[in-house]
């Protein structure tokens, strides 16, 4: 187990790396004006200067070797646009505590709301409850999150009568970012727990454990739940991607100052150290989401053997 | 065979299954009694309601399936039509069932201890200590090894006949009354069929079941049963006691059935099979479903449906053959060779 696990952390490694080497690359054949403030006023001979200043007039090899030996002290570089001079670290401190908030709040209640509309679906298919949940899945995928975002913000604010934008003393206005950045997981979830459960409910065991004795409540919370929530377990590394991906837009709609704003404000300025350092840190999500599916995968299934190759029969 | 209890009567049931906006008429007023201590076989083709018959013995019909008319009196009891409520209290206690494939009927992500202490957790309501030493008792009982290490595992850490034996020991787990084994061997090769049904027969003795065999394999049949029912097109053609039915069988279909054995077959020449098709039990049967397939089918076959005729107190058929007005018509050679193997068996017992 410690074994598997501590190779599965290496490969991540390894990944990152490749990652990071990757998008590096690709952020150095942006225009140079990003890594300027006032690059209009500049001169040839300024802008020159500036560039070898900064070392970026060296091979990029070797701009990728020294990225790589600062960023081993944790130094990601300083904003260049954004915040002139400032270390990219500096800025990414004080909004990293705000997106994992906001990403664990929508996280733990789309797993509130999207796991009991799942078995609710599974338990009454075909009836008013399962169709209900598949309008609701059907509008969730279909429509762009963009356009139920907006919505959500312009009626929901009305509704609960407060303002637009995040106010971090009023716990009432992160109930909308919250909801927005769930509702995409909620539909994920219930989706795909239905369609575990109606499965598992299908199998031979089902039918033995009724045989047994069994009442049909038991069977559903004993046997089939279990056995369905096993595969879902894979769905939360993608779950938390998709929080990430969903807190992008949100917190900029919301001016919520966390890492998903920052980034859209960063490309904007074409900030390339502060674009390159939070792809970087998305991308670590990312893989550490893996990681730790794969991990609850071994926990939660005892067929995943580590003791030998093929020790299953 | 008249002196012994009745533990199970089936009084002219008929059940039906909506699917898609028809009737489909499965089970066509079926009468039967099992007795107790019995071991009955219910034997016929894919399709001919063996298992739809016998899973209203435990309220286990599909949802669209349905008990139209009849009744099955259990305990002095009409369960015909218990509600879900009611069956909890029969299922597993009173009838307990064997399902075919032990690949797939086990919970692979339970531990086998856990789900034969499941079923009597729930009749018996043991637990804690009192239940895992129930629970090494019955794997003991059924014959597998090291019983509390094994107890432990999962279902994935053991062989299709030790999961069959872990499927009986969860049957058998709360001491029920009928055992109702559906095609128990059939998912298993052939040496590891021999020992389980060995091992049915020995626990039917240790805990005096009465069992009742589902299966279209009549080497099983001739292995276990007391009796046999051959089902064909929803209905219970011939029943009788084993040798009568496989030395003196009556009803065409049962000729038919016996002469499709590869043991009756003679070398190089084609294996025998049934022409034609079972009738669309949609619409409804006109005299003897057999018929149509039937060969020497006689007139009346087409119009009306045949009564019972009794051979023996033990054995009747559904045959119009067997009316004192029919014309004499012999079964196949080999069927008639039977009778002589049969008449050598009858003298040696």
């Amino acid at each position: 187990m410690i074994k598997y696990l501590a190779k599965r952390i290496f490969r991540s490694i390894f990944t990152l790396i490749i990652i990071i080497s990757v998008v590096f690359s690709l952020l150095r054949f942006m225009p140079i004006e990003g890594y300027f403030q006032n690059f209009d006023k500049l001169t040839e001979a300024q802008i020159q200067a500036g560039l070898s200043n900064m070392g970026l007039d060296q091979p990029l090899p070797v701009q990728l070797f020294n990225f790589f030996k600062n960023l081993l002290h944790g130094d990601l570089g300083v904003s260049r646009t954004y915040r002139t001079n400032v270390p990219v670290m500096d800025i990414i401190v004080e909004k990293i505590p705000v997106s994992v908030q906001f990403g664990l709040m929508s996280i733990a209640f789309s797993m509130l709301v999207g796991f009991p509309l799942g078995i609710l679906m599974a338990r009454s298919k075909g009836k008013f409850w399962d169709k209900f949940g598949t309008v609701f899945i059907v509008f969730i995928q279909a429509v762009p999150a963009a356009v139920y975002y907006l919505f959500i913000q312009i009626y929901g604010t009305e509704l609960l009568d407060i303002s637009m934008l995040y106010n971090a003393n009023r716990p009432i206005t992160w109930v909308l970012p919250v909801i927005s950045m769930s509702l995409g997981n909620i539909a994920y979830y219930a989706m795909w727990l239905r369609r575990y459960m109606v499965d598992e409910s299908n199998k031979d065991y089902v039918r033995l454990a009724r045989a047994k004795g069994l009442s049909q409540g038991k069977i559903m919370s004993k046997h089939v739940f279990r056995n369905a929530f096993v595969p879902m377990v894979q769905y939360i590394p993608n779950s938390i991607l998709n929080t990430v991906i969903g807190s992008i837009y949100v917190e900029s709609l919301y001016s919520i100052p966390g890492m998903g704003g920052l980034l859209v404000n960063v490309i904007q300025k074409q900030d390339n150290t502060m674009v390159q350092a939070l792809v970087i840190i998305f991308a670590s999500v990312g893989i550490l989401g893996l990681v730790l599916g794969d991990l609850l995968m071994c926990i939660v299934d005892p067929r995943i053997s580590f003791t030998k190759k093929g020790g299953a029969r | 065979m008249r002196n012994q209890k009745i533990i199970l009567s089936v009084k002219d049931l008929n059940i039906k299954f909506n699917l898609r906006g028809r009737q489909l008429h499965a089970i066509r007023g079926v009468s039967l009694d099992v007795y107790e201590g019995e071991s009955l076989a219910i034997v016929g083709e894919s399709g001919s309601g063996k298992s739809v018959f016998t899973k209203t013995f435990m309220g286990l019909l599909d949802v669209n399936g349905f008990v139209d008319s009849g009744r099955i009196v259990y305990n002095g009891t009409d369960i015909a039509n218990f509600t879900e409520k009611e069956w909890l209290k029969i299922r597993g206690k009173e009838i307990a069932m064997v399902l075919q494939d032990p690949m797939t009927s086990l919970n692979p992500l339970k531990t086998i201890g856990a789900q034969i202490g499941e079923a009597i957790w729930m009749h018996q309501g043991l637990k804690g200590d009192a239940l895992k030493s129930a629970v090494v008792e019955i794997l003991k009982d059924v014959g597998i090894t090291e019983p509390e290490r094994r107890a432990k595992q999962y279902p994935h850490e053991f062989s299709g006949g030790m999961r069959q034996r872990v499927v009986i020991a969860i049957a058998v787990a709360c001491r029920p009354r009928i055992l109702i084994c559906d095609e128990p061997t059939t998912a298993l090769d052939v040496t590891i069929q021999a020992q389980i049904l060995k091992l049915l027969k020995e626990l039917k003795q240790k805990f005096d079941l009465t069992t009742i065999y589902i299966t279209h394999d009549l080497g099983v049949v001739a292995n276990v049963a007391d009796r046999i029912a051959v089902m064909y097109a929803g209905d219970i053609v011939e029943i009788g006691k084993s040798e009568e039915v496989f030395y003196d069988p009556k009803h065409p279909y049962t000729w038919a059935l016996l002469s499709s054995l590869p043991q009756l077959g003679k070398k190089g020449e084609d294996l025998y099979s049934i022409k034609g098709t079972p009738p669309n039990l949609f619409y409804e049967v006109k005299g003897d479903a057999f018929a149509a397939r039937n060969p020497q089918a006689l007139k009346i076959d087409f119009e009306e449906r045949p009564p019972y005729f009794d051979v023996t107190e033990t054995h009747k058929a559904r045959t119009w053959l067997l009316d004192p007005r029919a014309p004499k018509v012999e079964p196949p050679e080999h069927i008639r060779e039977l009778r002589k193997l049969g008449g050598k068996y009858n003298a040696g017992k």
